[in-house]
């Protein structure tokens, strides 16, 4: 509530800020001067230093408030309450922010915990009115000094543009955060498995069965963290999506780009790409309610035992998903081979399919090869489609026609639903996670260096 | 022509003979197969296109039509104000149940077994006896009337009278018995059997009744994700697209940035699930299931989508403009913000909204951050438990029931109405402004 009133506070002073700023440049200019930036830099100027060092005490304050204030209120606690494990002690923090927010914790609270979860509230609230208190005393002090700065020599477009480009500087270094929390999310979690699970058992074991019971008695209590199957299930049904999916998309591209009239292109081309706006789901969908029963229907037929969940269907149909990815990436491959060499194979009598096949295939081939690479780190990096539709079975096999599981298949049901995190069950959907990670990128930088030394070739 | 060739050898060039003209037949027919090869291949991704739409259409459509029954509803004050008092909390908890089977024994008065009595009352949804409430809660005067109601048939008649499940199939593989069958056409004959639209797909939050559950609560929750998304995204994404083309100086950081916003667009989604899981759920402790994580979430996704697409848009604005701008001396900032972005504004709206379709059909971070969970309420704020369409979808295809089939279908077709929608938009955008220098 205070939080919501200081926002449209920090709001209000800003415009404010903009408007005095402006009026007093014009007051400054009236008697004939020339100043040296136009009012409306003025005005940006006094609004910046108006709302920014606000609006980021502001952040800093709404980040940190809620563990101190819990801190505090912990640290009211009579002794014998805090000197638990740590389990005990992050369930504690839970009853009193649940006391604080009036969910009822199922049973009846402790009177210090009861008290601490008064004293938590109070803390919060106080320190939401001094924040809005301190926010406003900041934001009409910036405010003030920025406009007492006021005069005809002030380069306010310059400290004015000086702010924008670290704010500038400061969006594209999201990028570089988002990897850096990526890969250290991906790797402490990952080492926090690893220490439970030997990383070699993880790669090369044979058996994947990640449920561990609740208690030690219970019949397959360790669980088993062999990735193998996940990895032989993973890369049977991205070989079946490139089986499909190369073919069609590499012969769509030659025709494409070779032989069709420029009105079939101009009316096939969005309609392929109509394939890759497709949401995932729906093809798992697809997948598993038309594809599967089909294909078991067919496989019943021809007298073959088909699994309700195979390999086979959804890997079909991920192919067909990929093959916009192949077919406009190596589009764009064929039609940056020169003409002179197609020209040249003419010349000598070559047919068309003569001259695509021998010379600008040749050409093309390591954009192509890169196109592939690409699709298929799209393949093994696709989630909805095999967890729909292939199955939750680590089989350790190749026959397309079984139920086999993916990595991905594995992390996404490991993590769905309330899981306690600290089990190596959950963990090791991080292992996988990483493994994940580390096949995708490689497979990018990859396909990404040969594509672009291929480029350089005939730029 | 052998024999021509005996006799006139002059002729006989390698270009006559009958093994070069089997050769060229050969290669000429080989030409032909290649082409064909390339146009079947064209073929078979269009027609793979149309199974799947079609497939969902076919599936779908029903999904909009909703068996109606008629019943004469007698709000009997014995059942539910026996102390005539009018008290709302009586009212409130009183048994609307029987008033359904009440309504129901009145058609069927020969109906009179246990069993038989409770597969009549199975003809209509559970819900209606909650409507029936809410319907007395809101005026109290119905109390005491008789009114003739139509209420919301079981998901099951309704795929029978939508001819979805067969009727003519051994009763024991039917979820309707014969009795139920025989009782539904006498409704039907009375004119007591409708199919209307289904409102309720699109004015209820979800369900484990396939007739009670809608796509509202969905919808809502994918927009106001959507609407973080876009907060988040977009303003950072121009800004670092604008920095890196127009500011940064060419050094090994800018080269950075930009291998790792190219490699960032290649990150399989559900990492960032894995991400948000790790970083905004246990260490910053965000709300699971609340649209502002799965926002934040779909944000860092999009991001790199927003920033190439922005570069390319500022890229293609020639340099002559910026040239002008700082000889008739803007400084390079208002050079880029008065000159060049609107140049490349609609280039960096048109690819602004494919990344945010994008976000719009991704499912499976949203998987990792709890957005999966049941959730019957529809989100009223962006910290409300909620989940999203695709999760929906994801969520019906699951479910045992046969009407939850055609739902998901159903879903499917809107979340594809949305997709095209926007689609739509942006390539208007793009005819529209489209501008070559």
């Amino acid at each position: 509530m205070q939080l919501t009133v200081l926002l449209v506070v920090l709001l209000a002073l800003t415009v404010m800020g903009y408007h005095m700023g402006r009026s007093r440049a014009v007051a400054v200019a009236g008697n004939g001067v020339r100043l040296h930036s136009v009012p409306t830099y003025h005005g940006l100027y006094v609004a910046v230093w108006a709302g920014l060092p606000a609006f980021l005490l502001f952040a800093l304050w709404a980040a940190l408030q809620g563990s101190v204030a819990l801190h505090l209120a912990l640290s009211g606690l009579p002794a014998d309450l805090t000197n638990v494990s740590e389990q005990a002690m992050s369930l504690l923090k839970a009853d009193i922010l649940n006391l604080a927010h009036g969910v009822s914790t199922g049973r009846e609270p402790h009177p210090a915990i009861l008290a601490a979860a008064r004293h938590y509230n109070e803390l919060m609230a106080l320190g939401h009115w001094s924040l809005l208190a301190v926010g406003s005393i900041v934001a009409v002090g910036g405010l003030w000094i920025a406009r007492s700065q006021i005069s005809v020599s002030l380069r306010a477009r310059n400290r004015f543009e000086r702010v924008v480009s670290v704010a500038l500087v400061l969006c594209s270094l999201v990028a570089i955060l988002t990897t850096i929390g990526i890969v250290m999310s991906l790797l402490l979690e990952a080492i926090r498995f690893f220490a439970r699970v030997s990383p070699l058992e993880f790669l090369l074991g044979l058996h994947w069965s990640p449920q561990t019971a609740m208690r030690a008695d219970q019949v397959g209590s360790s669980g088993e963290f062999g990735a193998v199957p996940l990895f032989v299930g993973t890369l049977l049904i991205t070989v079946i999506a490139m089986a499909v999916a190369v073919p069609v998309g590499l012969m769509s591209a030659i025709y494409m780009s070779e032989y069709a009239p420029a009105k079939v292109r101009a009316a096939a081309k969005p309609v392929l790409e109509i394939l890759a706006g497709i949401p995932t789901v729906v093809y798992g969908f697809f997948a598993a309610l038309t594809m599967a029963p089909f294909v078991r229907t067919i496989g019943q037929g021809l007298g073959l035992g088909v699994s309700s969940e195979s390999a086979l269907a959804a890997g079909f149909v991920m192919g067909v998903m990929i093959i916009p990815f192949v077919s406009s990436l190596s589009d764009d491959v064929i039609n940056a081979v020169p003409q002179a060499l197609r020209d040249g194979s003419y010349g000598l009598g070559a047919t068309k399919s003569e001259t695509i096949r021998q010379v600008v295939l040749p050409a093309a081939l390591p954009g192509i090869v890169g196109a592939v690479m690409l699709a298929a780190s799209r393949a093994i990096g696709e989630t909805m489609i095999v967890t729909m539709a292939a199955g939750l079975s680590a089989n350790l096999t190749a026959n397309p026609l079984n139920a086999v599981t993916t990595v991905t298949t594995q992390i996404a049901t490991l993590l769905v639903g309330d899981q306690e995190f600290n089990s190596p069950k959950t963990l090791s959907a991080f292992g996988l996670g990483l493994v994940l990670f580390v096949v995708t990128l490689s497979l990018n930088m990859i396909a990404l260096r040969v594509v672009q030394k291929y480029r350089e070739k005939y730029d | 022509m052998t024999d021509l060739a005996q006799e006139s050898p002059i002729v006989t060039s390698r270009y006559q003979s009958d093994a070069f003209a089997a050769r060229l037949r050969r290669r000429y027919a080989a030409e032909r197969r290649f082409k064909l090869a390339g146009m079947a291949a064209v073929g078979f991704s269009l027609l793979m296109l149309a199974v799947l739409l079609g497939s969902i259409v076919v599936q779908g459509l029903p999904a909009f039509l909703q068996t109606q029954i008629r019943l004469e509803v007698n709000f009997d004050p014995a059942v539910l104000d026996p102390s005539g008092k009018r008290d709302r909390q009586e009212l409130a908890q009183a048994n609307y149940q029987l008033l359904v089977r009440n309504a129901l024994q009145s058609v069927f008065p020969d109906v009179t077994e246990r069993g038989d009595r409770r597969k009549l009352s199975d003809l209509v949804s559970s819900g209606v006896a909650f409507h029936l409430r809410d319907r007395v809660m809101d005026d109290p005067a119905v109390v005491g009337t008789r009114q003739s109601l139509w209420v919301i048939a079981a998901d099951d008649v309704d795929q029978i009278v939508k001819g979805a499940s067969p009727r003519d199939v051994v009763e024991t593989e039917r979820r309707i018995n014969d009795r139920q069958l025989a009782w539904l056409d006498v409704l039907e004959a009375n004119g007591a059997l409708r199919t209307t639209f289904n409102w309720t797909l699109f004015t209820a939050g979800d369900s484990r009744e396939p007739e009670l559950a809608g796509l509202q609560g969905s919808i809502v929750g994918s927009l106001l994700t959507l609407i973080i998304t876009m907060v988040l995204a977009v303003p950072v994404g121009v800004a670092a697209a604008v920095y890196l083309e127009e500011f940064a100086p060419k050094n090994r950081w800018t080269d950075l940035i930009e291998v790792n916003i190219s490699n960032l667009a290649a990150v399989p989604s559900i990492v960032y699930g894995l991400l948000g899981l790790a970083v905004f759920l246990n260490l910053f402790g965000m709300p699971r299931s609340a649209p502002v994580v799965g926002g934040v979430v779909m944000s860092l996704m999009t991001l790199p989508i927003i920033i190439i697409a922005s570069r390319a848009a500022l890229k293609a604005v020639p340099p002559s403009i910026r040239e002008a701008a700082l000889g008739v001396g803007a400084s390079r900032l208002q050079m880029v913000i008065h000159h060049v972005l609107p140049l490349a504004m609609p280039g960096i709206l048109t690819g602004t909204i494919i990344g945010m379709a994008h976000a719009l059909g991704e499912t499976a971070p949203l998987l990792m951050i709890g957005m999966v969970a049941f959730i019957v309420d529809v989100p009223a704020g962006f910290l409300d438990s909620a989940t999203v369409l695709p999760v929906q979808i994801y969520m019906w295809a699951d479910s045992p029931e046969r009407a939850f089939t055609e739902r998901t279908s159903a879903a499917i077709l809107i979340l594809l109405a949305f997709l095209i929608a926007m689609n739509a938009v942006a390539v208007y955008l793009r005819k529209k402004f489209e501008r070559r220098w």
